[in-house]
């Protein structure tokens, strides 16, 4: 329960798909525009992830991974006589799943729900080949998320940060069209620096889910990284120079 | 010289400014901001991007009149993939430190924008030549802006180029930094890459007064 609750929050807040990496970035400068607009593509990603990140899980699960056809015949296996990887073909895999996904999901919603299809109809298309779906899936297999409840898990709190951050700067955007932007930032420019100035508001929940460790695991950020190597270098340096003062 | 007319000359020159594929078609962020705090990176994700941007053309110009329009984002996707497959395995088997800062962002070539974009666009109305000449131009345009993005963020965050230090050494305090000059290690996180993108859009637009939106 607690490894859930822990990757929901990191998902939305740390690991945030448009602050931390940058994904889905084209159709989030062009559809923020509007609120409206906004909240429907926000919620057909949302939609989208949770349904392709499990079922990319199982393609890895048992037919990626090095030595996950052991389930058709042992030798296919780790360490048996034909050792099989296929993890090359997963690009075209998770791709062919995203675009077979997203066109079967655009056929029922017509089918059962033409409301649904009206708000949402145009967007869905386009996500097929937003790469914050296709990224979804990539981090799950290289961050080799361990169970299906967890991939569910990940797509949607993915998905969820996603829409956080489209609905955020839709909103922005809508209140900036009545302030003075110098003229070559307006539009496009503007909305870049925008964007970063979140995402450093963001960097602020960078600590949120170490606070309590007995012994804090060591920062992976480069910064942290660079100060921890000249700390340690410093420290050498003293050492040394007591040695010869001998 | 007779190798390009001025209209084909005009394919690799227009995206690398007034039609930048980044700036001003607003395509393929999501890559050029994630991986640009080393200059390498920057510099290895451009070729990659020229050799399936470049070849992708060419395919998909080949077979335009081939392709059953319902199924041509399919078939788009399938061209991509392969090719972006066949720069991961290169990339894994001969740099593979790269491969590993470069991660998941080689696969997202897959979905990157310009690309299918630059298909729809181009490659699927124009003859061969053209479309890999298009191709070549729009991704130089990306490549020039991952370059200059990871040119700032390299030297100003960790005060090197290609990892090689050029302001001198921060613990020893040479050079720069004997003046009390510190690495700005805030520009090695993501949110700099927007902020400096933003400001190349600033100053490319205040060059050209055409590009102003409304």
């Amino acid at each position: 329960m607690i490894e859930h609750l822990e990757l929901f929050f990191k998902s939305i807040f740390i690991d945030n798909m448009v602050f931390a990496v940058f994904l889905g970035m084209c159709s989030y400068l062009a559809v923020s525009k509007k609120v409206a607009t906004a909240v429907g593509l926000g919620a057909a990603v949302i939609f989208v992830l949770a349904i392709t990140v499990p079922l990319n899980w199982l393609l890895d699960q048992y037919l990626l991974q090095p030595g996950a056809l052991s389930w058709l015949d042992p030798k296919y296996g780790i360490g048996g006589a034909e050792e099989m990887d296929l993890g090359f073909l997963s690009f075209i895999m998770f791709i062919a799943t995203i675009a077979t996904m997203v066109q079967l999901v655009e056929i029922v919603v017509e089918k059962f729900s033409p409301s649904l299809y009206n708000s949402l109809g145009i967007f869905l298309p386009l996500i097929a080949v937003n790469c914050a779906i296709l990224g979804g899936s990539l981090f799950m297999q290289s961050r080799e998320i361990e169970t299906l409840g967890l991939a569910l898990n990940y797509g949607v709190s993915s998905g969820i940060g996603w829409f956080l951050a489209i609905l955020a700067i839709a909103a922005i955007r809508e209140k900036i069209r009545y302030s003075n932007v110098p003229a070559p930032l307006r539009g496009l420019g503007i909305t870049f620096i925008i964007t970063g100035l979140m995402g450093i508001g963001f960097l602020s929940f960078g600590g949120m889910l170490t606070g309590g460790d007995e012994e804090g695991e060591p920062s992976t950020e480069p910064s942290a990284q660079i100060e921890h190597i000249e700390t340690e270098k410093e420290a050498k340096k003293l050492a040394d120079n007591t040695k010869t003062v001998e | 010289m007779g190798l390009l007319s001025k209209k084909d000359a005009n394919l690799i020159i227009d995206p690398l400014t007034d039609n930048n594929p980044i700036t001003i078609q607003v395509l393929g962020i999501c890559s050029a901001l994630a991986i640009t705090a080393e200059l390498k990176a920057s510099l290895v994700m451009g070729i990659a991007v020229l050799f399936v941007l470049g070849v992708g053309n060419v395919v998909i110009s080949l077979m335009r009149n081939i392709i059953p329009s319902k199924i041509r984002i399919i078939v788009q996707l399938i061209v991509v993939a392969t090719l972006v497959i066949i720069v991961d395995q290169v990339l894994k088997a001969f740099a593979f430190e790269l491969s590993k800062t470069l991660s998941v962002f080689i696969g997202l070539i897959i979905t990157n924008c310009i690309i299918m974009g630059r298909f729809e666009a181009f490659a699927l109305g124009n003859g061969p030549w053209k479309s890999f000449l298009d191709g070549i131009g729009n991704s130089l345009g990306y490549a020039v802006i991952l370059i200059i993005v990871g040119f700032f963020r390299e030297l100003l965050g960790s005060g090197t180029l290609f990892g090689i230090p050029v302001l001198g050494d921060p613990i020893e305090k040479t050079g720069v930094y004997a003046s009390g000059y510190e690495n700005n290690g805030f520009m090695l996180m993501p949110p700099m890459a927007l902020i400096i993108v933003g400001l190349i859009i600033w100053v490319q637009r205040s060059r050209n007064k055409d590009l102003i939106e409304d």
